[in-house]
Order: C-alpha cells, then structure tokens, then sequence
C-alpha cells in the first residue's frame, strides 16, 4: 500500500492551508503590503478592496450582511469579545450567563473570568448523546438571563446542537445569543437571516485557511450592542481596534469562498470516508462511539476503545495524528471533561480517540488507519490487565481498587 | 509528549509481559491502580524457596510510560531477594526512563506494584510484613 505517513486524522485541531488559499494570500505580503486603513494612497485602496472583498465571501457563507462581519485574530478572541463585550454592554439589565459544560475552554474560561467580575453563570449538563436539553434551557432561564452561549457543533465529538430553537427561546426573551461556530462553518449550512443568533464566532484555520485571523458576527438587524475590548484607531467600526492582517484577511475570504462552493459535494466523500473508517473500526469488540452519530459532521468519529488507555493507543498508531479529548487539554492527565459531560465513565474517557477526516484525506489512509488500529488494540489489549480480568468474567466495577 | 528512547524501546518491546497462576504458592502477586485514573498495573514475581525472585510477569493498562516502568521493574526484580526487590525505588525507575515530572507518578505506581506483589508472596508464606507504610497519595 504507498499511503504516505504521517497520516492526518486531526482536521478539528487545524487544517492545512489550501494550496490556492496560500496562492492568494502571497501577492499581499509582498506587492500589496498597504495598510487597509491608509486613506491617503493607492497602496492603502488596494488592501482596503482586498479586505472588503474577503469580508464579503466570510459575510456570504454565513448569509450575513458584510457590515456585520468583525475581524479578530482567531476563535479565543472572537469568543471573549463576544462574550465579555455582550455582557458588560447589558449588565444594567441582568446578570446572569447560561452556557453548557461541555463548550469549547475559550467560552468556559471566559464565563468563568466574568463570574469573577460579578456575573453569575448556569452551565448546562448536556445529555448524554450530547445535545442540549431544549426543556433545561428554558428552566435554566431568570427574570436577570442576559447572555447564552451555546456551540454550533463540538470540537470533540462533533454533534450539532439545535441551534435554531435556541435562537427562538432567546429571542423571544429578549436574550443574546452567541454561538461558537468554529466547527461548524464550512461544514454545516448556516443561514443568519433564518437563524435568531446574534454574535457568531468563525476562524480561519479548521476551514482550510491559515491561523491567526478569525472573525465575529455581530447582527445589525435587530441590532446588537457589545463593549469592545481593544481600543485603539477604531477599526472595525470601532469593535476591534488593530491594524487589519490584509493577507490573513484575504486567506480567510478565499477560504471561506472555497467552502461555499464545494461544502456540499466535499460533506459527501468526507462522510463515506468516515462511514468506511467506522464500519472498520466496529469489527473491534468492546468499542463504543461517543455522542450521536446521527446529529453530527461527516468528519467527526469519537470512539472508546475499552481497556486500552487512550494516550498508549495514541503512541501506538503514532503514524497517525489523531488526539485524545481536545488538543488544548492533551498535555493534561485528566480524561476527557466533554465525555465526563456526557456521562461516560472515567475508563471510557480515557479510552477515547477523536478520529476527525477532511479534504485531503483518502480511502487508503482510512484503510492503513483501520489495520493499524486492529493490530495496536489487539497487542495493547494483551498488555491489558483489565482485558484480562474482563475475558476472565470479572465485573470491574465490583473490584475495589487500591486508592492512588 | 516526547518520550525518551528508553520508554520507547521498553513500550515497543515490553519484557516478561504475561501472566503466572495468582493461585500457585511460589507467586505473589500485586495488582495497583485504578482505571478510573487511568493506570491498572498487575505485577507477579515467583519466588524459589531461597527467596529469590526468579521470574516476573507484568500486565498494565496505561499510558507508555506506565507500561515501560512496568516492564523495566520486572527485569530489575529477577535474581533479587524479596528484601532486596524491595528497597527499588520510583526515583531509581524515572531516572533510569528519564521520565518527564508530569509522568512521575507511573514510576510510583511501579514501586507500589512491587511492594503488593512482595507484600502478597509474604502473607502466602505467614511470614512478617516488615511496618506498614502509608499509602502513597499519587493521583
């Protein structure tokens, strides 16, 4: 088999750049260096036509108004100017901040920031397919609610959340609601004339363009008022103060433009390559998929792989980039705080890999990822003490284990 | 998580993995850990009637470095007294694997694997357990 190794199985961590992305970009790193914001000459014209340009593919994907698209540098900041700017703007009428637990840490730790700032904060249990419980937002809901933040789709077991119904409960009570789309753009259809979202996070690099430059919605229509916490030369009508990243910029537009045109025919072949991987990996015994398979993005597959231990099973197929919970948490020992979440045990937790398949990835490198996998379970399952106990008839959870 | 050769080779090829009768007398056997925390080690040492340790098997569900400590102690332990196998330390094993702090904790779990396995071939034989030491509070 000539599959090139490393494999990459980690497209939620980050995409590679698209290679006509790149293309467009250069030009503006070189030739057209100007500042967008330079009003005086022919050099700045340029960049500001680029920019625009860019915001109208990112505004277009999205079904916005480019009037309503706010550049940032990336997901974290959107997701802290949307949040910390909504509640700051509104904390005359209320006080109180809904999310759930098993959001994305640039939305858990700013929650938790604003708690220390005197906000009071409710966080969700999600069930355990993973969804929001439409009837446990509503209760979770005060007279004093000013914010909710709920995420599109997942980083870590990709199900997609019923975004418009949210929508619909927090606009009806007046509330703002943002939503973490990280995951979900490029990958699911999002319309913001349909949908009741008010402040949407977006970046560029899990859509195939580079790192460093995301942007935040912000809806005009009704309109929605934040705090921003850049100040500066006013850019960005005054949102996010900062000299624009013109090529960034122009990366995120290509690649925003790229996924609108191919999101449906590419979503297909994604999801076959997925359904291959998962039809493989289900030969395996004691294996168990986390969070629903249905309401989820073709790229997605997070399965536990009982008795083996997540971060051997990762040294193991090492020829394939994979992770274990999220990127940002895989240098810590704790399980999975997503999949504790949901309800699964600590054993499953830290027997889980995310698998997450993209444009690049083909049907040999699904296959060489499925044999790999057969062959590491089965020699670490061997190693398995609690394989053993389990082949044995033992029940684990009768063993009381020494405390450590 | 870079890990040094040594974890490498001894989780690539780990030694004496298995398992010995945990009924037959000559064998004590030591089971610590918890999957809940993400580590189980079973480690079995046979004992001949000189009180040398002649054989060892090990299974262990864990991350590499929990594997590879397994494997490196029970190649130290073979040919040692149980009075000797005992005095084998945790930092002896991660300076031997070159483990980095956040893994220390496998090393620890190694040396516990030993003592219960020591601990359990002792009160087969009604001999003396020598004081008790305070569980060790690693995870």
């Amino acid at each position: 088999m000539s599959v090139k190794l490393p494999i990459y199985l980690d497209y939620s961590a980050t995409t590679p750049v698209d290679p006509r992305v790149a293309q467009k970009m250069i030009p503006y790193l070189t030739e057209h260096f100007g500042n967008p914001a330079s009003r005086s000459h022919a050099f700045g014209w340029e960049a500001e036509k680029a920019v625009e340009e860019a915001r109208g593919h990112v505004a277009a994907l999205l079904n916005a108004d480019p009037k309503e698209i706010v550049w940032t540098s990336g997901a974290t900041e959107g997701n802290n100017l949307a949040l910390k700017g909504a509640a700051n703007f509104n904390k005359g009428k209320g006080k109180h901040i809904i999310t759930q637990k098993t959001e994305h840490k640039a939305v858990l730790d700013t929650v938790r920031e604003l708690e220390r700032q005197g906000f009071e904060a409710t966080y969700l249990d999600p069930e355990p397919n993973g969804l929001v419980d439409l009837k446990k937002l509503e209760a979770a809901i005060r007279p004093d609610t000013i914010l909710v933040s709920i995420m599109m789709v997942n980083n870590e077991i990709g199900v997609i959340q019923p975004i418009a119904e949210i929508g619909e409960i927090c606009r009806a009570r007046g509330i703002v609601f943002h939503c973490d789309a990280v995951q979900a753009a490029g990958k699911v259809p999002i319309d913001l004339q349909k949908l009741k979202i008010d402040l949407l996070t977006v970046t560029a690099h899990k859509v195939y363009g580079p790192k460093g430059i995301g942007a935040l919605y912000v809806r005009r229509k009704p309109r929605v008022r934040i705090e921003p916490q850049n100040h500066g030369g006013g850019h960005e009508r005054g949102f996010r103060s900062g000299t624009l990243a013109t090529h960034q910029i122009v990366g995120m537009g290509e690649a925003f433009r790229i996924a609108r045109a191919e999101m449906a025919t590419e979503n297909e072949r994604i999801r076959m390559l997925r359904d291959r991987l998962l039809k493989g990996i289900k030969e395996i015994e004691e294996i168990y998929v986390n969070g629903d398979l249905e309401r989820r993005i073709p790229g997605n597959l997070n399965v536990s792989f009982n008795f083996v231990e997540g971060e051997s099973l990762i040294m193991a197929i090492k020829d394939v980039a994979v992770s274990s919970g999220s990127a940002c948490t895989s240098a810590s020992l704790e399980p999975s705080y997503v999949l504790r979440a949901l309800g699964r045990s600590d054993e499953l937790a830290h027997s889980s890999i995310r698998f997450t398949l993209g444009r690049f990835t083909t049907e040999e490198e699904v296959d060489y990822t499925v044999d790999l996998l057969k062959r590491k379970i089965a020699k670490l399952r061997e190693l398995s003490p609690l394989w053993e106990m389990h082949k044995e008839g033992v029940d684990l959870n009768t063993v009381q284990w020494a405390a450590h | 998580m870079a890990y040094s050769d040594k974890v490498i080779d001894h989780y690539e090829n780990p030694r004496n993995v298995g398992s010995f009768d945990k009924n037959d007398e000559g064998v004590g056997t030591g089971m610590v850990g918890a999957p809940a925390c993400g580590d189980v080690m079973k480690l079995q040492i046979r004992v001949n009637e000189q009180g040398i340790i002649e054989d060892a098997r090990f299974k262990t569900y864990g991350c590499g470095s929990a594997i590879a400590s397994s494997s490196l102690v029970t190649e130290w332990v073979k040919g040692k007294s149980i009075d000797e196998a005992e005095k084998i330390r945790n930092t002896q094993i991660a300076e031997e694997l070159a483990l980095p702090p956040v893994k220390i904790h496998c090393s620890i779990l190694a040396e516990d694997a030993i003592k219960a396995a020591i601990s359990d071939y002792r009160k087969k034989h009604g001999l003396t357990e020598p004081a008790p030491v305070e569980a060790k509070k690693v995870a």
